[in-house]
């Protein structure tokens, strides 16, 4: 070996191939520019030239900011379209996604321009409505990131909203107490969930299909009981109470987030501490690392020593903890009774929000609240009658979910055993 | 461990093995593929239970349910498929299972600590890792010494290596043997198992030979390498392949500038060149996960490629589907057969003509011929040798050989310009692997241009008539299977040499 050279390979000439032109940063450029030529041209043109008023108060006084409405729509929407250009010219990796928000942001605007002109938006009410509406988003998603990460596929979120609706409704009438109402709701997830658990840790039946069998369950048996039950007799069956407002003396005079964040129910604060609770739990308890590692690689997990179907359970059973708080939501905080399929399809907007998430707990939380948005926007729209339909508004969770999937906002990874049954050789 | 006797269904896996590993010392298993070795130390280390026999450390007899078991009693075990979690960092991965909180019955993890812990492990047994990386991200050298660290940072008394050379150059290789033995100095006992004869007598201290799940003798190194393969095969063999000089003829394959990426967006196929000539057959050596996989894959249309071309007698293969590239005249033997190679549960003459099923005489656009395709069957069989009961006996009950050699006969019984042959031989007894060694010879005699991949240097060696080493998605150096091993292994390593630059 007397001719060895220095040279390794890795110290040979780098090969030459032309890098794509059309990167995810030119693509997601040429979207913005895109959706920011609508904006100023289609929102601009149909726009009243009459003032359009976000105000902080409920009333149309006072307004935080006040525009003109075809302005402002042309105006947010050239920004729009000044992001996706710097996106297209190439831009620092740091900037990629400041810009990306700056666009959407400005697209957002532009159409609230279009269909607030002459009329007024109230922004309070908007922000604590839209986290009203993303709470059980937030708590389904959660469920969701428990039960995945640790390697079960969580698509009967919906019938564990239903269940935990029902035992709400049900328990908290005849107990007449709210909290008797909030127990049995994560009651009724959890039944939910150990049905599911134990089919697909234990029988290693078809995640997917026994998360739809669940939902059907779910909504037969909540159905049934209530035509049998509780449409006869409302009043004894099906009048739980409310959950209190609770209002924090102090933080809740802070203008706007004050009374969003500070004077409501005891569900939206258990929420947002389990976002937290669940992030960090994750990333920096023994518990998280071995269900992310159960979630990722369970041979591997197991051949340590850790016992993979065991926390797939308590994973399991712990996201229907969440997701049955979830279901207390349209019972004792929405509507105060219970009806039939009354969620609608939540859990399924929930999932949504979870792969949008990208299967972390602040990755939900933000989902949830977009989605949340979207949907008190589509309320909002309807109550002044727009002209655009406020179906369209209630599509773009699953719009999101789209693109999402798709691949068009990142790479999106799911655990690695997601969904996968572990079968010992 | 007396008289461990363990059975899958009908197949006896271990056959009332008994082995004993004294302290400090390196203990070989050697046997061919699926002679049993991992299913008797999987036991060992509780992944399984043994339907017989029983298990002792230290005099004492113990019951092993899980690993967690065989760890609290001092048993590590690095497997052959590394059993890291890919996007968790190397401190994680080693921490994983034994993590140090702080914090009481929150289990906070001490990220600094087990960090720390991991360099100490790392230092002192000379075994350099970074606990910051991301496993997903080192090679498979450094993934190795992950493991072994793993293993020891659990105080281990006995290390069970799993085929731990598979995967290795011959430098690493050499590098693992001597952490081996200075382990072994520290007064710890290792089980080695393998196949390769040339390491079990560069390292071991005692080494058992199982065949067929059972033990037929207890050695020491000094045995000839004659005797042991003869033991570990139950004959006489010749692993050299007998040929004659080839014949080269006209160029039929030529890839240029060639650049693949993997499922991640690597580059994992790096502008490659090479030609293969009528007659004539191109060996590609190279340790697995270089790029062979992928290049193959791109010629047979499976993979999309970055750039460049492949041309089959002046004919573009690029982005043609893999139908036309076989009806092209191509031969593909896949590196996985149970992936790519047969359908499991289909017959043996169903999976004779998978490539075939839509033309005649076996059938047309709308209908199969089940008389020739069951004749034609019967004539295969005979001609490869094929052990079945019957043609109608579904692929998944014939032994790893004979399912090789339904691929080998479907892919050689039409008229070929190439053949591509992917690990040919990977977990196929030797009987079988003669057979198809002679096939391929064969198939260049009568003039086809044939490419073998493999990541067994003997293979490529024994088969090639010259040698392409791949090295991280290159072909670093053609050469002859003349050439000295060593210089084969050090350009496999991805080092160059002088001599290897000038014969190219």
């Amino acid at each position: 070996m007397s001719g060895v050279s220095t040279a390794t390979a890795e110290e040979l000439a780098e090969a030459t191939a032309p890098d794509r032109f059309w990167n995810r940063q030119r693509r997601l450029g040429a979207a913005l520019v895109i959706i920011g030529l609508i904006a100023a041209v289609i929102f601009g043109a149909l726009a009243e030239s009459a003032t359009a008023r976000f105000t902080i108060s409920e009333d149309a006084e006072g307004a935080a900011l006040s525009i003109n409405g075809q302005l402002g729509a042309i105006l947010f929407g050239v920004v729009t379209i000044a992001a996706g250009g710097a996106l297209l010219a190439g831009v620092a990796k740091r900037w990629q996604t400041v810009l990306l928000s700056l666009g959407i942001v400005t697209f957002v605007f532009s159409f609230l321009c279009w269909q607030v002109a002459g009329k007024f938006l109230p922004l309070v009410d908007t922000a604590s409505g839209s986290l009203e509406l993303a709470l059980p988003l937030i708590l389904g998603a959660l469920a969701g990131v428990l039960c995945e990460r640790s390697g079960v596929v969580n698509v009967a979120i919906e019938g564990q909203f239903l269940m935990g609706a029902f035992g709400a409704a049900l328990v908290g009438t005849l107990a007449t107490s709210v909290w008797a109402g909030l127990i049995s709701a994560v009651v009724g997830g959890v039944i939910i969930a150990s049905l599911l658990a134990v089919l697909a840790i234990r029988f290693l039946v078809d995640q997917v299909v026994v998360g739809i069998v669940l939902n059907l369950l779910a909504l037969g048996i909540t159905g049934f009981l209530y035509e049998r039950l509780m449409q006869p007799d409302a009043l004894k069956y099906n009048s739980p109470p409310r959950l209190p407002e609770w209002r924090i003396p102090g933080l809740a005079d802070i203008p706007v987030v004050g009374p969003v964040l500070f004077e409501t129910n005891l569900l939206v604060w258990l929420a947002l501490a389990l976002v937290l609770v669940i992030h960090f739990g994750l990333t920096r308890t023994r518990w998280g690392l071995r269900t992310r590692a159960v979630g990722e690689h369970p041979t591997a997990a197991d051949t340590v020593g850790i016992r993979v179907r065991g926390l797939r359970y308590t994973n399991v059973l712990l996201g229907g903890v969440v997701a049955g708080a979830g279901g207390a939501y349209f019972t004792l905080v929405s509507t105060g009774a219970f009806n039939k399929n009354m969620t609608a399809g939540a859990g399924f907007i929930a999932l949504a929000a979870l792969i949008f998430g990208r299967w972390t707990p602040f990755g939900a939380l933000g989902a949830a609240l977009f989605f949340g948005f979207a949907q008190k926007l589509a309320n909002y729209l309807s109550a002044v009658g727009s002209p655009v339909p406020n179906q369209f508004l209630n599509m773009l969770p699953y719009l999101a979910t789209i693109i999402a999937v798709a691949g068009l906002v990142g790479r999106v990874r799911a655990p690695a055993a997601d969904g996968v049954p572990y079968v010992k050789s | 461990m007396r008289g461990i006797t363990k059975r899958f269904g009908d197949l006896v896996a271990n056959d009332h093995i008994d082995i004993t590993v004294e302290p400090g010392e390196v203990h070989a298993l050697l046997g061919e593929n699926g002679a049993g070795k991992s299913t008797l130390m999987n036991q060992l280390y509780g992944l399984l239970q043994p339907d017989e026999g029983e298990i002792l450390v230290d005099g004492e007899k113990k019951v092993f349910r899980s690993p967690r078991d065989a760890i609290a009693a001092g048993i590590g075990m690095v497997h052959q498929h590394f059993m890291l979690v890919p996007v968790f960092t190397v401190a994680e991965n080693i921490a994983l299972g034994a993590e140090e909180v702080r914090g009481g019955p929150l289990g906070w993890l001490d990220r600094r600590r087990s960090r720390r812990d991991v360099l100490e492990t790392s230092k002192r047994y000379g075994l350099p890792v970074d606990p910051d990386a991301l496993v997903e991200n080192l090679p498979v050298g450094a993934q190795q010494r992950v493991e072994i660290v793993k293993a020891l940072t659990r105080d281990v008394d006995l290390l069970i290596l799993d085929e731990p050379t598979a995967v290795l150059t011959p430098q690493e290789t050499d590098e693992l043997l001597a952490v081996m033995r200075s382990l072994a100095e520290t007064g710890k006992s290792i089980v080695f198992i393998t196949h390769k004869l040339r390491e079990v007598k560069a390292i071991a201290d005692r080494i058992t030979v199982i065949r067929r799940g059972r033990t037929v003798g207890t050695t020491s190194p000094d045995t000839s390498t004659d005797e042991l393969a003869a033991l570990m095969v139950g004959r006489d063999v010749s692993l050299e392949v007998t040929k004659t000089p080839a014949d080269p003829g006209r160029e039929v394959l030529e890839v240029s500038g060639l650049i693949v990426e993997d499922d991640r967006g690597v580059r994992v196929v790096d502008g490659v060149d090479l030609a293969v000539r009528s007659g004539e057959v191109l060996g590609i050596a190279g340790v697995q996960g270089n790029g062979q996989t992928e290049l193959v894959e791109a010629i047979m249309g499976l993979r999309e490629s970055r750039a460049g071309s492949v041309v089959l007698e002046g004919q573009n293969l690029a982005g043609r589907t893999t139908k036309q590239v076989l009806r092209a005249g191509v031969g593909y033997v896949p590196e996985d057969r149970s992936l790519d190679g047969v359908v499991k549960d289909f017959t043996v003459a169903e999976n004779l003509v998978l490539d075939l099923y839509d033309r005649a005489p076996f059938g047309n656009r709308f209908s199969l011929n089940p008389k020739a395709i069951d004749e034609s069957a019967r004539e295969r069989v005979d001609q490869f040798d094929i052990r079945t009961s019957s043609p109608h006996s579904t692929v998944g009950t014939l032994s790893g050989g004979n399912q090789q050699k339904v691929v080998v006969a479907r892919e050689m019984s039409r008229p070929l310009k190439l053949l591509i042959a992917s690990q040919p031989t990977r977990g196929v007894d030797v009987g079988s692997i003669e057979f198809i060694h002679n096939q391929i010879i064969h198939e260049r005699d009568v003039g086809t241009a044939v490419l073998v991949v493999s990541s067994e240097l003997d293979e490529v060696v024994g088969l090639a008539d010259r040698i392409a080493v791949m090295y991280r998605g290159r072909i670093l150096a053609v050469v002859s299977p003349d050439m000295p091993r060593e210089e084969i292994g050090l350009l496999m390593a991805g080092v160059v040499t002088q001599e290897a630059e000038d014969t190219e």
